[in-house]
Protein backbone atom coordinates (compact mmCIF):
# COMPACT_ATOMS: atom_id res chain seq x y z
CA UNK A 1 0.00 0.00 0.00
CA UNK A 2 1.61 3.27 -0.91
CA UNK A 3 2.19 5.88 1.90
CA UNK A 4 -0.80 8.70 2.02
CA UNK A 5 0.05 11.71 3.30
CA UNK A 6 -1.78 12.36 6.75
CA UNK A 7 0.02 15.80 7.52
CA UNK A 8 -3.04 18.09 6.78
CA UNK A 9 -5.22 15.35 8.37
CA UNK A 10 -3.09 15.76 11.69
CA UNK A 11 -3.36 19.23 11.54
CA UNK A 12 -7.40 19.16 11.29
CA UNK A 13 -7.76 16.55 13.98
CA UNK A 14 -5.29 19.05 16.41
CA UNK A 15 -7.14 22.92 14.98
CA UNK A 16 -10.66 21.12 15.34
CA UNK A 17 -10.40 18.75 17.51
CA UNK A 18 -13.04 19.42 20.08
CA UNK A 19 -15.92 20.74 16.77
CA UNK A 20 -15.48 16.94 15.56
CA UNK A 21 -15.99 14.97 18.78
CA UNK A 22 -19.28 17.06 19.08
CA UNK A 23 -20.20 16.26 15.90
CA UNK A 24 -19.35 12.90 16.20
CA UNK A 25 -21.47 12.05 19.58
CA UNK A 26 -24.60 13.82 17.89
CA UNK A 27 -23.90 11.24 15.00
CA UNK A 28 -23.44 8.84 17.15
CA UNK A 29 -26.43 9.46 19.67
CA UNK A 30 -28.79 9.73 16.73
CA UNK A 31 -27.80 5.72 15.80
CA UNK A 32 -27.41 4.00 19.36
CA UNK A 33 -30.61 3.00 20.78
CA UNK A 34 -31.70 4.81 24.13
CA UNK A 35 -30.27 2.61 26.96
CA UNK A 36 -28.13 0.38 25.82
CA UNK A 37 -25.33 3.05 26.62
CA UNK A 38 -25.13 5.93 28.35
CA UNK A 39 -24.72 8.73 26.98
CA UNK A 40 -21.44 9.85 29.53
CA UNK A 41 -20.20 6.11 28.17
CA UNK A 42 -20.40 7.28 24.81
CA UNK A 43 -18.86 10.44 25.11
CA UNK A 44 -16.21 9.10 27.10
CA UNK A 45 -15.38 6.49 24.71
CA UNK A 46 -15.18 8.67 21.37
CA UNK A 47 -13.00 10.90 23.41
CA UNK A 48 -10.65 8.49 23.91
CA UNK A 49 -10.67 7.23 20.55
CA UNK A 50 -10.24 10.82 18.67
CA UNK A 51 -7.59 11.07 20.97
CA UNK A 52 -5.75 8.01 20.37
CA UNK A 53 -5.95 8.35 16.64
CA UNK A 54 -4.63 12.00 16.93
CA UNK A 55 -1.78 10.12 18.89
CA UNK A 56 -1.12 7.27 15.93
CA UNK A 57 -1.26 9.93 13.24
CA UNK A 58 0.86 12.84 14.55
CA UNK A 59 3.38 10.46 16.08
CA UNK A 60 3.90 8.05 13.50
CA UNK A 61 2.70 9.57 10.53
CA UNK A 62 1.38 6.38 9.25
CA UNK A 63 -1.98 4.53 8.29
CA UNK A 64 -0.69 1.18 9.12
CA UNK A 65 -2.99 0.39 12.21
CA UNK A 66 -0.19 -2.86 12.90
CA UNK A 67 2.32 -0.06 14.37
CA UNK A 68 3.39 0.91 17.37
CA UNK A 69 2.30 4.59 17.04
CA UNK A 70 -1.35 2.66 17.12
CA UNK A 71 -1.34 0.76 19.80
CA UNK A 72 -3.40 2.74 22.28
CA UNK A 73 -6.14 3.14 19.47
CA UNK A 74 -5.83 -0.42 19.10
CA UNK A 75 -6.69 -1.34 22.74
CA UNK A 76 -9.50 0.93 23.56
CA UNK A 77 -11.35 -0.77 20.39
CA UNK A 78 -10.37 -4.03 21.85
CA UNK A 79 -12.17 -2.90 24.98
CA UNK A 80 -15.10 -1.43 23.43
CA UNK A 81 -15.94 -4.12 21.19
CA UNK A 82 -15.70 -6.70 23.71
CA UNK A 83 -17.93 -4.68 26.13
CA UNK A 84 -20.31 -4.29 23.40
CA UNK A 85 -19.99 -7.87 22.39
CA UNK A 86 -21.16 -8.40 25.97
CA UNK A 87 -24.06 -6.39 26.76
CA UNK A 88 -25.29 -7.85 23.22
CA UNK A 89 -24.51 -5.00 20.15
CA UNK A 90 -24.58 -6.58 17.06
CA UNK A 91 -21.75 -6.42 14.83
CA UNK A 92 -23.17 -3.87 12.49
CA UNK A 93 -23.25 -1.22 15.45
CA UNK A 94 -20.16 -2.20 16.97
CA UNK A 95 -18.58 -0.97 13.77
CA UNK A 96 -20.45 2.14 13.22
CA UNK A 97 -18.95 3.25 16.41
CA UNK A 98 -16.07 3.71 13.78
CA UNK A 99 -18.14 4.41 10.63
CA UNK A 100 -19.77 7.08 12.43
CA UNK A 101 -16.68 9.44 12.22
CA UNK A 102 -17.37 9.67 8.95
CA UNK A 103 -19.33 12.54 8.12
CA UNK A 104 -18.11 14.70 10.56
CA UNK A 105 -14.87 14.28 9.16
CA UNK A 106 -15.61 14.46 5.88
CA UNK A 107 -17.44 17.63 6.23
CA UNK A 108 -14.65 19.27 8.13
CA UNK A 109 -12.47 18.42 5.50
CA UNK A 110 -14.84 19.78 2.98
CA UNK A 111 -14.94 23.03 5.16
CA UNK A 112 -10.73 23.03 5.12
CA UNK A 113 -10.25 22.79 1.49
CA UNK A 114 -11.12 24.50 -1.49
CA UNK A 115 -9.09 22.37 -3.94
CA UNK A 116 -10.95 19.45 -5.74
CA UNK A 117 -7.73 17.42 -5.91
CA UNK A 118 -6.43 17.73 -2.28
CA UNK A 119 -9.91 17.29 -0.61
CA UNK A 120 -9.97 14.27 -2.77
CA UNK A 121 -7.14 12.69 -1.85
CA UNK A 122 -7.70 13.68 2.24
CA UNK A 123 -10.75 12.24 1.90
CA UNK A 124 -9.65 8.93 0.63
CA UNK A 125 -6.60 8.77 3.10
CA UNK A 126 -9.35 9.31 6.00
CA UNK A 127 -11.26 6.34 4.67
CA UNK A 128 -8.47 4.16 4.29
CA UNK A 129 -7.61 5.12 8.30
CA UNK A 130 -11.49 4.56 9.24
CA UNK A 131 -11.98 1.77 7.46
CA UNK A 132 -9.39 -0.15 9.16
CA UNK A 133 -10.46 0.61 11.96
CA UNK A 134 -13.88 -0.60 11.73
CA UNK A 135 -12.36 -3.87 10.85
CA UNK A 136 -10.10 -3.92 13.63
CA UNK A 137 -13.45 -3.22 15.49
CA UNK A 138 -15.37 -5.80 13.77
CA UNK A 139 -12.15 -8.54 14.35
CA UNK A 140 -12.27 -7.80 18.13
CA UNK A 141 -16.01 -8.45 18.15
CA UNK A 142 -15.84 -11.01 16.67
CA UNK A 143 -12.87 -12.43 18.94
CA UNK A 144 -14.82 -11.88 21.94
CA UNK A 145 -17.59 -13.15 20.69
CA UNK A 146 -16.27 -16.55 20.01
CA UNK A 147 -14.22 -16.53 23.43
CA UNK A 148 -17.91 -16.68 24.90
CA UNK A 149 -19.13 -19.13 22.99
CA UNK A 150 -15.87 -21.37 23.80
CA UNK A 151 -16.34 -21.13 27.21
CA UNK A 152 -19.93 -21.53 27.16
CA UNK A 153 -19.18 -24.63 25.25
CA UNK A 154 -17.03 -25.46 27.97
CA UNK A 155 -19.22 -25.02 30.83
CA UNK A 156 -21.87 -26.93 29.15
CA UNK A 157 -19.42 -30.36 28.97
CA UNK A 158 -18.99 -30.15 32.98
CA UNK A 159 -22.57 -29.42 33.66
CA UNK A 160 -23.68 -32.09 31.24
CA UNK A 161 -21.90 -35.19 32.43
CA UNK A 162 -22.61 -35.19 36.40
CA UNK A 163 -22.13 -38.78 38.23
CA UNK A 164 -24.69 -39.29 40.73
CA UNK A 165 -24.35 -42.12 43.87
CA UNK A 166 -27.72 -43.34 43.56
CA UNK A 167 -26.77 -45.99 46.45
CA UNK A 168 -23.84 -47.57 47.52
CA UNK A 169 -21.71 -49.39 45.11
CA UNK A 170 -24.58 -48.04 42.56
CA UNK A 171 -23.31 -45.21 40.08
CA UNK A 172 -25.88 -43.44 37.71
CA UNK A 173 -24.53 -41.47 34.92
CA UNK A 174 -27.51 -39.32 33.47
CA UNK A 175 -26.65 -38.46 29.74
CA UNK A 176 -28.13 -34.97 28.55
CA UNK A 177 -27.82 -33.93 25.03
CA UNK A 178 -25.57 -35.47 21.60
CA UNK A 179 -23.12 -37.92 22.53
CA UNK A 180 -19.60 -36.72 20.23
CA UNK A 181 -16.03 -37.87 20.87
CA UNK A 182 -14.85 -35.11 22.70
CA UNK A 183 -17.92 -35.80 24.79
CA UNK A 184 -17.61 -39.33 25.04
CA UNK A 185 -14.00 -38.73 26.54
CA UNK A 186 -15.42 -36.56 29.53
CA UNK A 187 -18.27 -38.89 30.21
CA UNK A 188 -15.79 -42.05 30.17
CA UNK A 189 -13.32 -40.20 32.30
CA UNK A 190 -15.49 -38.93 34.95
CA UNK A 191 -17.36 -42.15 35.27
CA UNK A 192 -14.22 -44.29 35.55
CA UNK A 193 -12.55 -41.92 38.31
CA UNK A 194 -15.81 -42.00 40.14
CA UNK A 195 -15.95 -45.96 39.84
CA UNK A 196 -12.68 -45.85 41.20
CA UNK A 197 -13.38 -43.73 44.19
CA UNK A 198 -16.29 -45.48 45.30
CA UNK A 199 -15.43 -48.79 44.01
CA UNK A 200 -18.83 -48.77 42.47
CA UNK A 201 -19.65 -52.59 41.22
CA UNK A 202 -22.59 -51.31 38.87
CA UNK A 203 -22.95 -48.04 36.65
CA UNK A 204 -25.98 -47.17 35.14
CA UNK A 205 -25.44 -45.28 31.48
CA UNK A 206 -29.09 -43.12 31.23
CA UNK A 207 -29.33 -42.06 27.74
CA UNK A 208 -32.71 -40.68 28.78
CA UNK A 209 -31.68 -37.10 27.35
CA UNK A 210 -29.42 -38.66 24.30
CA UNK A 211 -31.54 -37.13 21.22
CA UNK A 212 -30.62 -39.06 18.63
CA UNK A 213 -28.24 -42.56 18.84
CA UNK A 214 -25.93 -43.41 15.44
CA UNK A 215 -23.28 -46.07 15.14
CA UNK A 216 -21.12 -43.60 16.23
CA UNK A 217 -22.33 -42.71 19.31
CA UNK A 218 -23.55 -46.14 19.97
CA UNK A 219 -19.57 -47.26 19.75
CA UNK A 220 -18.76 -44.58 22.08
CA UNK A 221 -21.24 -45.99 24.80
CA UNK A 222 -19.73 -49.45 23.99
CA UNK A 223 -16.54 -48.25 24.06
CA UNK A 224 -17.14 -46.65 27.99
CA UNK A 225 -18.67 -49.62 29.39
CA UNK A 226 -16.30 -52.15 28.08
CA UNK A 227 -13.72 -49.56 29.77
CA UNK A 228 -15.82 -50.30 32.97
CA UNK A 229 -15.71 -53.71 32.73
CA UNK A 230 -12.12 -54.15 32.01
CA UNK A 231 -11.96 -51.85 35.30
CA UNK A 232 -14.26 -54.39 37.35
CA UNK A 233 -17.57 -52.35 37.05
CA UNK A 234 -20.32 -53.91 35.34
CA UNK A 235 -22.69 -51.42 33.31
CA UNK A 236 -26.68 -51.31 32.49
CA UNK A 237 -27.62 -48.94 29.84
CA UNK A 238 -30.92 -47.77 30.29
CA UNK A 239 -33.60 -45.01 28.78
CA UNK A 240 -33.77 -46.47 25.64
CA UNK A 241 -36.63 -44.79 23.71
CA UNK A 242 -39.10 -47.17 21.26
CA UNK A 243 -37.66 -44.60 18.47
CA UNK A 244 -33.86 -45.30 19.67
CA UNK A 245 -34.48 -49.04 20.15
CA UNK A 246 -36.01 -49.11 16.41
CA UNK A 247 -33.13 -47.19 15.04
CA UNK A 248 -30.25 -49.37 16.93
CA UNK A 249 -32.13 -52.42 15.39
CA UNK A 250 -32.27 -50.70 11.57
CA UNK A 251 -28.78 -49.66 11.80
CA UNK A 252 -27.60 -53.00 12.85
CA UNK A 253 -26.17 -51.95 15.78
CA UNK A 254 -24.38 -54.81 18.01
CA UNK A 255 -24.77 -53.93 21.22
CA UNK A 256 -22.81 -57.31 22.58
CA UNK A 257 -23.43 -58.36 26.03
CA UNK A 258 -24.42 -55.32 27.53
CA UNK A 259 -27.00 -54.94 29.43
CA UNK A 260 -30.00 -52.63 28.24
CA UNK A 261 -33.01 -51.20 30.00
CA UNK A 262 -36.34 -49.56 29.08
CA UNK A 263 -36.50 -47.48 32.05
CA UNK A 264 -34.03 -45.65 34.77
CA UNK A 265 -35.83 -47.65 37.72
CA UNK A 266 -35.69 -51.11 35.80
CA UNK A 267 -31.89 -50.69 35.66
CA UNK A 268 -32.03 -49.50 39.52
CA UNK A 269 -33.61 -52.62 40.31
CA UNK A 270 -31.53 -54.83 38.14
CA UNK A 271 -28.27 -53.32 40.20
CA UNK A 272 -29.95 -53.14 43.33
CA UNK A 273 -30.21 -57.07 42.86
CA UNK A 274 -26.54 -57.33 41.40
CA UNK A 275 -25.58 -55.85 44.57
CA UNK A 276 -27.35 -58.32 47.07
CA UNK A 277 -30.40 -55.28 48.21
CA UNK A 278 -33.98 -55.73 47.14
CA UNK A 279 -36.77 -52.89 47.25
CA UNK A 280 -40.03 -54.00 49.46
CA UNK A 281 -42.61 -52.09 51.40
CA UNK A 282 -42.18 -51.53 55.40
CA UNK A 283 -45.97 -52.87 55.61
CA UNK A 284 -47.20 -54.47 52.90
CA UNK A 285 -51.34 -54.02 53.71
CA UNK A 286 -51.03 -50.05 53.62
CA UNK A 287 -50.58 -48.64 49.95
CA UNK A 288 -49.13 -45.09 51.06
CA UNK A 289 -46.51 -46.17 52.69
CA UNK A 290 -42.67 -45.60 51.17
CA UNK A 291 -40.76 -48.72 49.61
CA UNK A 292 -37.46 -49.12 51.99
CA UNK A 293 -34.65 -50.87 50.64
CA UNK A 294 -33.57 -53.96 52.64
CA UNK A 295 -30.90 -56.54 52.56
CA UNK A 296 -32.15 -60.07 52.18
CA UNK A 297 -30.67 -61.91 55.48
CA UNK A 298 -29.01 -64.60 52.98
CA UNK A 299 -26.55 -61.85 51.72
CA UNK A 300 -23.32 -60.49 53.39
CA UNK B 1 17.09 -59.62 35.43
CA UNK B 2 14.20 -58.54 37.66
CA UNK B 3 11.62 -60.85 38.07
CA UNK B 4 7.65 -60.36 39.12
CA UNK B 5 6.91 -62.48 42.32
CA UNK B 6 4.55 -64.99 42.39
CA UNK B 7 2.43 -65.86 45.65
CA UNK B 8 0.82 -69.06 46.32
CA UNK B 9 -2.21 -68.67 48.68
CA UNK B 10 -3.84 -72.15 48.78
CA UNK B 11 -5.68 -73.09 45.16
CA UNK B 12 -4.58 -69.72 43.72
CA UNK B 13 -1.59 -67.61 42.54
CA UNK B 14 -1.23 -63.82 43.62
CA UNK B 15 0.76 -61.81 41.28
CA UNK B 16 0.96 -58.23 41.78
CA UNK B 17 2.82 -56.11 39.23
CA UNK B 18 4.41 -53.01 41.46
CA UNK B 19 6.25 -51.88 38.40
CA UNK B 20 5.90 -50.41 34.73
CA UNK B 21 6.26 -53.87 32.72
CA UNK B 22 8.64 -53.84 29.89
CA UNK B 23 8.24 -56.72 27.55
CA UNK B 24 10.79 -58.95 28.60
CA UNK B 25 9.56 -58.65 32.06
CA UNK B 26 6.36 -59.66 30.96
CA UNK B 27 7.55 -62.47 28.63
CA UNK B 28 9.06 -63.73 31.53
CA UNK B 29 5.83 -63.41 33.91
CA UNK B 30 4.20 -65.46 31.00
CA UNK B 31 6.63 -68.31 31.54
CA UNK B 32 6.44 -67.70 35.35
CA UNK B 33 3.00 -68.25 36.12
CA UNK B 34 2.48 -70.89 33.43
CA UNK B 35 5.45 -73.34 35.49
CA UNK B 36 3.55 -72.13 38.65
CA UNK B 37 -0.16 -72.87 37.38
CA UNK B 38 1.27 -76.57 36.67
CA UNK B 39 3.54 -77.26 39.82
CA UNK B 40 1.05 -75.71 42.40
CA UNK B 41 -2.25 -77.46 40.07
CA UNK B 42 -3.63 -74.17 40.77
CA UNK B 43 -7.08 -73.40 40.48
CA UNK B 44 -7.31 -69.41 40.36
CA UNK B 45 -4.69 -66.35 38.86
CA UNK B 46 -5.53 -62.79 40.93
CA UNK B 47 -3.13 -60.34 38.90
CA UNK B 48 -2.97 -56.88 40.80
CA UNK B 49 -1.98 -53.94 38.33
CA UNK B 50 -2.99 -51.29 40.00
CA UNK B 51 0.05 -49.68 39.84
CA UNK B 52 0.57 -49.92 36.59
CA UNK B 53 -0.15 -47.07 34.99
CA UNK B 54 1.05 -47.29 31.08
CA UNK B 55 0.19 -50.03 28.61
CA UNK B 56 0.94 -50.46 25.35
CA UNK B 57 -0.48 -52.86 22.66
CA UNK B 58 2.00 -55.75 23.33
CA UNK B 59 1.27 -55.56 27.02
CA UNK B 60 -2.82 -55.67 26.78
CA UNK B 61 -1.94 -58.87 24.43
CA UNK B 62 0.46 -60.12 27.17
CA UNK B 63 -2.38 -60.01 29.75
CA UNK B 64 -5.16 -61.33 27.13
CA UNK B 65 -2.42 -63.92 26.45
CA UNK B 66 -2.01 -64.87 30.81
CA UNK B 67 -5.75 -65.02 30.95
CA UNK B 68 -5.79 -67.60 27.82
CA UNK B 69 -2.92 -69.85 29.25
CA UNK B 70 -4.38 -70.06 32.77
CA UNK B 71 -7.52 -70.93 31.20
CA UNK B 72 -6.23 -73.68 29.09
CA UNK B 73 -4.24 -74.80 32.21
CA UNK B 74 -7.80 -75.01 33.82
CA UNK B 75 -7.48 -71.69 36.45
CA UNK B 76 -9.68 -68.83 36.36
CA UNK B 77 -7.57 -65.57 36.06
CA UNK B 78 -8.82 -62.00 37.66
CA UNK B 79 -7.40 -58.79 36.84
CA UNK B 80 -7.76 -56.47 39.30
CA UNK B 81 -7.73 -52.78 40.35
CA UNK B 82 -7.26 -51.83 36.27
CA UNK B 83 -6.54 -47.67 36.31
CA UNK B 84 -9.06 -45.25 34.55
CA UNK B 85 -6.16 -44.07 32.14
CA UNK B 86 -5.08 -47.92 31.44
CA UNK B 87 -8.74 -48.98 30.80
CA UNK B 88 -9.27 -46.12 28.28
CA UNK B 89 -6.26 -47.00 26.16
CA UNK B 90 -7.22 -51.07 25.75
CA UNK B 91 -10.12 -49.77 24.90
CA UNK B 92 -8.55 -47.12 22.25
CA UNK B 93 -6.54 -50.00 20.83
CA UNK B 94 -9.36 -52.41 20.58
CA UNK B 95 -8.69 -54.75 23.29
CA UNK B 96 -11.61 -55.38 25.20
CA UNK B 97 -9.83 -58.44 27.20
CA UNK B 98 -12.57 -60.46 26.33
CA UNK B 99 -13.22 -63.59 28.64
CA UNK B 100 -10.52 -62.01 30.89
CA UNK B 101 -12.42 -61.62 34.57
CA UNK B 102 -12.07 -57.96 36.20
CA UNK B 103 -12.54 -56.91 39.57
CA UNK B 104 -12.69 -53.33 41.47
CA UNK B 105 -9.98 -54.48 44.07
CA UNK B 106 -7.91 -57.74 45.41
CA UNK B 107 -10.77 -58.01 47.95
CA UNK B 108 -13.38 -58.48 45.12
CA UNK B 109 -11.14 -60.27 42.96
CA UNK B 110 -10.60 -63.01 45.79
CA UNK B 111 -14.89 -63.14 46.32
CA UNK B 112 -14.55 -64.08 42.66
CA UNK B 113 -12.00 -66.33 42.54
CA UNK B 114 -13.72 -68.17 45.87
CA UNK B 115 -17.06 -67.89 43.82
CA UNK B 116 -15.01 -69.63 40.63
CA UNK B 117 -13.54 -72.24 42.94
CA UNK B 118 -16.66 -73.02 44.47
CA UNK B 119 -17.99 -73.41 41.68
CA UNK B 120 -15.84 -76.59 40.90
CA UNK B 121 -17.53 -77.85 44.18
CA UNK B 122 -14.24 -77.61 45.95
CA UNK B 123 -14.20 -75.71 49.13
CA UNK B 124 -12.30 -72.95 49.02
CA UNK B 125 -11.47 -72.65 52.15
CA UNK B 126 -11.05 -76.88 52.84
CA UNK B 127 -8.54 -76.49 50.33
CA UNK B 128 -6.58 -73.82 51.84
CA UNK B 129 -6.62 -75.49 55.35
CA UNK B 130 -5.85 -78.98 52.98
CA UNK B 131 -2.64 -76.79 51.37
CA UNK B 132 -1.72 -76.08 54.86
CA UNK B 133 -1.48 -78.40 56.46
CA UNK B 134 1.09 -80.19 53.74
Amino acid sequence: MPELNTSRLTALLDQRYDELLAAWITEQLQIVRRGQISESDLRAQCAELLQAVRRGLSSGGSTNLAGQSWAAARDLLARVSSERAQQGFPPSETAMFVLSLKRPLFDALRGASNDADTLASDVWTATVLLDQLALYTTEAYQRSREQLITRQQEDMLELSTPVVKLWDGVLALPMIGTLDSSRTQIVMESLLQRIVETGSDVAILDITGVPTVDTLTAQHLLKTVTAARLMGAECIISGIRPQIAQTIVHLGVDLGDVVTKATLADAFKLALSRVGLTVGRVRPSSSSSAPALAAPSTND
Amino acid sequence: MDRIPILRMGPVLLVSIQVDMHDQLALALQDDLSNAITAHGSKGVLLDISSLGIVDSFMGRMLANIAGIAHVLDAATVVVGMQPAVAITLVELGLSLEGVRTALNVEKGIAMLQAAVADRDIPFHTMIDADGTD
